[in-house]
């Protein structure tokens, strides 16, 4: 293993470290709840905040960008709403009033892990991702969220939403942990939407567990105004034939570090993780990801386009892991990004780790500006040179917006796009 | 898809039993004790007449290495290395300074036939059609040092220097030190700073302005003495629109303990000139169960440091326990371009971590890598790639395009490349070609009659050609039996 230099901590890290020791006894979940958080706890307190020289962090050096922590929230509970908008705010859920759908249960966390049973503490703190300083504190920090039972069987037409908000104008870190689990056979939609006031340092974990043959897709999205850094942690366990599917929209936040693990752990998984990025001024966007085929049979497709102004900086990091026996995979990994400004950064690693002979995976990465002669193209008909521009960018990004299933979702992200580009132009 | 026979077939061909080279010459050595500290690399100086700065550059490397500690993050396993268990001196004994080959040791020359590299010049002669055209100039390393170099003379002539480079500190000294730990700087890894601190021979190359180098040049190393480190030392300078084409070879007995090459090879191209640099790694793997075998750690880079110069590498790599290599260039010079040809077929128990780094500082530099992986037996083949432009490296361009194949399912293959781009300029494509082949292409084959196999062995093995022709002729024939191999099947 690789040695690690001796830990001088960070003024951050020491009051995350302390954080931890003020709350752990308030914290809900009993005895094997509490092994759990202290194990995770360890390797957070072992591994400090990443750095540069912590490889899968190498582009987001966390003990520069946190320079301090943020206290984390005590938490003001939002209002209720109807329909199947559940609001996380400062971390702590408050579940929609009225009727759900068949088949679908929504637990606050805070309540699940009171009760929580072997299985869901298992399901709740998986070995993917577990030694990850971030994901760890997550797993040894949150204190709510909201647990979703999807019934075996059961169809959810409507995309669930969960709206992480934050309450106040004081700075101040939050911290959640969801669970979605999704039983055999069954369809459901997650809409993920952060929004912030300024000045608040955000910590989430979205975890998945798709029964055989289940259907779940996923949209992340940042709002006008997120939070100053976030780290979303993504974890998804895929049964087998079940269909996961994941789209980030990313066009808000100052510094974001989206990580996700994924495993197809039965034969005929299909995997797709696919997001546009819009980053201008000094943003900086981190996409992570660790996706793993351990059985036959599995498809994984990831694309990614990242669209870079003034003077931020993007990171595609993704992983491709096809274990021993995993025959017959079929991966596709592919990250495209457009620099519009000199000052802008584009950093990609796309990784193939594979261990399995009969399979086809590829990746690719593209990194470069607009093309002139397209400009020209549009130019010679009479567009002014913006509008041309973003006439490019945006056929360019609606290639993959295009993935996202539900019709009213896929619409409001063009939307986001246009008034994106609309912005830039003028 | 899974790999097509021929291809397995010719990857079990070379696999690691096969081994041809495993041979030891019996050899009276003069060797320096075991262990390292400051004694030995005063040693090492002094065997070598060295002048006191040289010495002290080493004493300097020798401290640092000191305080540095062993690189972990390549994928590859072996047990710690004990470099106090190590001879860093073995020569073989003979009478001082032979004037020809008549005076070299009988038995070393033995042992170059037998390895098929010639060292008499009027061998070489006779015995090739056409050699006109195709003579190379040897520089054989044996363990330690350098014993023959040929062609000097003819080269002489042409103003390029080609010499050991112990020689050349004595002959050129104000050439080695102008450039020697410019490109590779003595503080660089672990391995680099060893090397410093303790090389003892390797080839050195000048060729003056305007010069294309008459012939090929080629050094030929060879490991023979048990328990020994081979650090080698290469500096290659080519002057202003110069050109000159290079090429290694290496071999080493069987044996059942590993054994430590750590090299350091630093290309210096300046403006308007070309470095071609070939090698054909072929250290002993090891045998099938995985003992003894040629830890190769080695650290290669070349720097276009003139504007409009140009350095391309091609590696074939079919030995080595362990290779740990990433020849670079450092595209420094406006217009500069460099290449990376590679061929990786590990097998056995082999470990494979190699790669390029491309660093573009200079304006409108170009680059290509193309890189094959095959991995075969229980082997682990890993592509590790840098590509960065510089804020500065306007309209810098680059290709990758790295493909590995899978024979057997106890082996493994890796890519990690990083795509580094700080400059809105810079166009980047990286992307494995495997199922780039067109089915227009395929068509037109399988319409005049061969099958949807053959169709597809043949558009990607004229792809892999491609990489064999960078290499020069006389290596060109023998990586191409090594390698006639269809990359059918292979994964990104």
């Amino acid at each position: 293993m690789t040695p690690r230099p001796p830990v001088i901590r960070t003024k951050a890290e020491t009051s995350l470290v302390e954080s931890f020791a003020q709350a752990s006894a308030s914290l809900p979940g009993g005895d094997a709840v509490r092994g759990a958080r202290t194990r995770a706890f360890d390797v957070f307190h072992e591994r400090g905040l990443p750095h540069r020289r912590i490889e899968a962090w190498h582009y987001t050096d966390l003990r520069n960008l946190m320079r301090e922590a943020y206290p984390i929230a005590s938490g003001v509970a939002a209002k209720a709403e109807s329909g199947l908008r559940v609001a996380i705010q400062d971390g702590v859920c408050t579940l929609p009033t009225g009727a759900l759908p068949a088949g679908l249960k929504l637990t606050a966390m805070r309540d699940a892990l009171a009760s929580a049973d072997e299985a869901l503490i298992h399901a709740l703190f998986p070995d993917q991702g577990a030694d990850d300083a971030m994901a760890a504190f997550n797993a040894a920090m949150a204190r709510d969220g909201v647990l979703i039972e999807v019934a075996p069987g059961a169809q959810i037409d409507a995309p669930i939403e969960l709206s992480f908000t934050a309450s106040g104008d004081a700075p101040h870190g939050d911290i959640s942990r969801c669970l979605v689990m999704v039983g055999a056979g069954a369809r459901a939609s997650i809409l993920e939407s952060h929004a912030a006031p300024a000045r608040v340092q955000r910590n989430s974990a979205m975890i998945f567990r798709l029964g055989e043959a289940a259907s779940l897709s996923h949209v992340f999205e940042t709002c006008a105004a997120s939070p100053e850094l976030h780290v979303a942690t993504l974890i998804a366990e895929v049964g087998k034939d079940a269909a996961f599917s994941s789209f980030a929209f990313v066009c808000a936040g100052e510094v974001l570090r989206r990580q996700a693990f994924v495993r197809g752990v039965g034969e005929g998984v299909k995997i797709a993780l696919r997001g546009v990025s819009l980053l201008k001024g000094k943003q900086h966007a981190d996409t992570t990801l660790v996706v793993e085929h351990a059985v036959p049979h599995g498809e994984s497709r990831e694309m990614f386009k990242t669209i870079l102004d003034g003077e931020a900086s993007g990171v595609f990091q993704g992983k491709v892991v096809v274990r021993p026996h995993a025959q017959k995979t079929d991966g596709g990994m592919k990250s495209q990004a457009i620099l519009l400004s000199d000052d802008a950064a584009m950093y990609n690693k796309p990784e193939l780790e594979i261990f399995a002979d009969d399979v086809v995976c590829g990746h690719g990465a593209t990194v470069g500006q607009l093309d002139e002669d397209q400009i020209f193209y549009l130019m010679a008909r009479g567009i002014p040179r913006a509008q041309a521009e973003g006439m490019i960018i945006e056929g360019f990004a609606r290639e993959v917006l295009e993935f996202v299933e539900d019709e009213a979702i896929r619409e409001r992200l063009g939307a986001g796009l246009s008034g994106w580009l609309a912005r830039r132009a003028s | 898809m899974a790999a097509v026979q021929e291809t397995v077939d010719k990857v079990r061909s070379v696999d690691v039993d096969a081994y041809k080279y495993g041979f030891v010459t019996d050899i009276e050595s003069d060797m320096a004790p075991k262990g390292l500290n400051e004694d030995i690399v005063r040693f090492i100086s002094a065997k070598k007449d060295e002048p006191d700065w040289m010495t002290q550059w080493r004493l300097d490397a020798y401290k640092r290495w000191l305080t540095m500690q062993e690189p972990v993050w390549a994928r590859v396993n072996y047990p710690k290395i004990d470099f106090q268990d190590l001879h860093y001196y073995a020569a073989p004994k003979r009478t001082p300074g032979p004037k020809s080959l008549d005076e070299v040791d009988p038995e070393l020359l033995r042992t170059y036939e037998k390895l098929g590299i010639p060292l008499r010049e009027r061998e070489i002669l006779a015995g090739v059609e056409g050699a006109a055209e195709r003579r190379v100039a040897v520089d054989a390393v044996f363990d330690s040092v350098s014993v023959a170099t040929t062609f000097k003379a003819e080269l002489a002539k042409a103003g390029v220097i080609f010499c050991p480079i112990s020689e050349a500190l004595q002959t050129h000294p104000e050439l080695v030190r102008k450039y020697l730990g410019t490109v590779v700087p003595v503080t660089d890894n672990y391995y680099a700073t060893l090397n410093s601190a303790v090389f003892s021979d390797g080839s050195f190359v000048y060729v003056p302005p305007g010069v294309r180098c008459p012939m090929e040049l080629s050094t030929y190393f060879r490991i023979n003495e048990k328990n020994t480190g081979q650090f080698e030392r290469t500096l290659i300078i080519a002057d202003k629109g110069s050109y000159v084409s290079y090429l290694e070879g290496c071999t080493a007995p069987k044996r059942d303990e590993n054994q430590l090459h750590a090299a350091v090879v630093e290309l210096v191209a300046l403006e308007d000139a070309e470095i071609k640099y070939s090698t054909v790694q072929n250290w002993y793997p090891g045998d099938s169960e995985g003992k003894g075998g040629i830890y190769n750690f080695v650290t290669k880079r070349g720097d276009c440091r003139g504007d409009r110069s140009k350095i391309s590498w091609t590696q074939v790599e079919t030995g080595s326990a362990i290779t740990w290599k990433y020849p670079s260039c450092i595209l420094r010079g406006d217009d500069s371009r460099g290449e990376f040809y590679s061929i990786a077929i590990s097998n056995g128990h082999q470990q494979v971590d190699s790669g390029t780094k491309m660093l573009h500082l200079g304006k409108n530099t170009s680059s290509r890598i193309i890189s094959k992986g095959i991995a075969a037996g229980r082997s682990d083949n890993t592509y590790r790639g840098q590509v960065f432009a510089h804020r500065k490296a306007k309209g810098a361009r680059n290709f990758t395009n790295c493909d590995s194949l899978l024979i057997g399912d106890a082996c493994g293959a890796h890519t990690v490349p990083y795509i580094e781009s700080r400059n809105a300029s810079a166009v980047f494509e990286h992307e494995a070609t495997t199922s780039k082949i067109s089915d227009d292409q395929l068509f037109y084959c399988m319409q005049r009659g061969l099958s949807g196999e053959e169709a597809t062995a043949l558009i990607v093995n004229g792809f892999v050609r491609d990489v064999l022709q960078q290499l020069p002729m006389e290596f060109a024939v023998e990586a191409q039996k090594l390698i006639a191999v269809s990359l059918e099947g292979s994964v990104g």
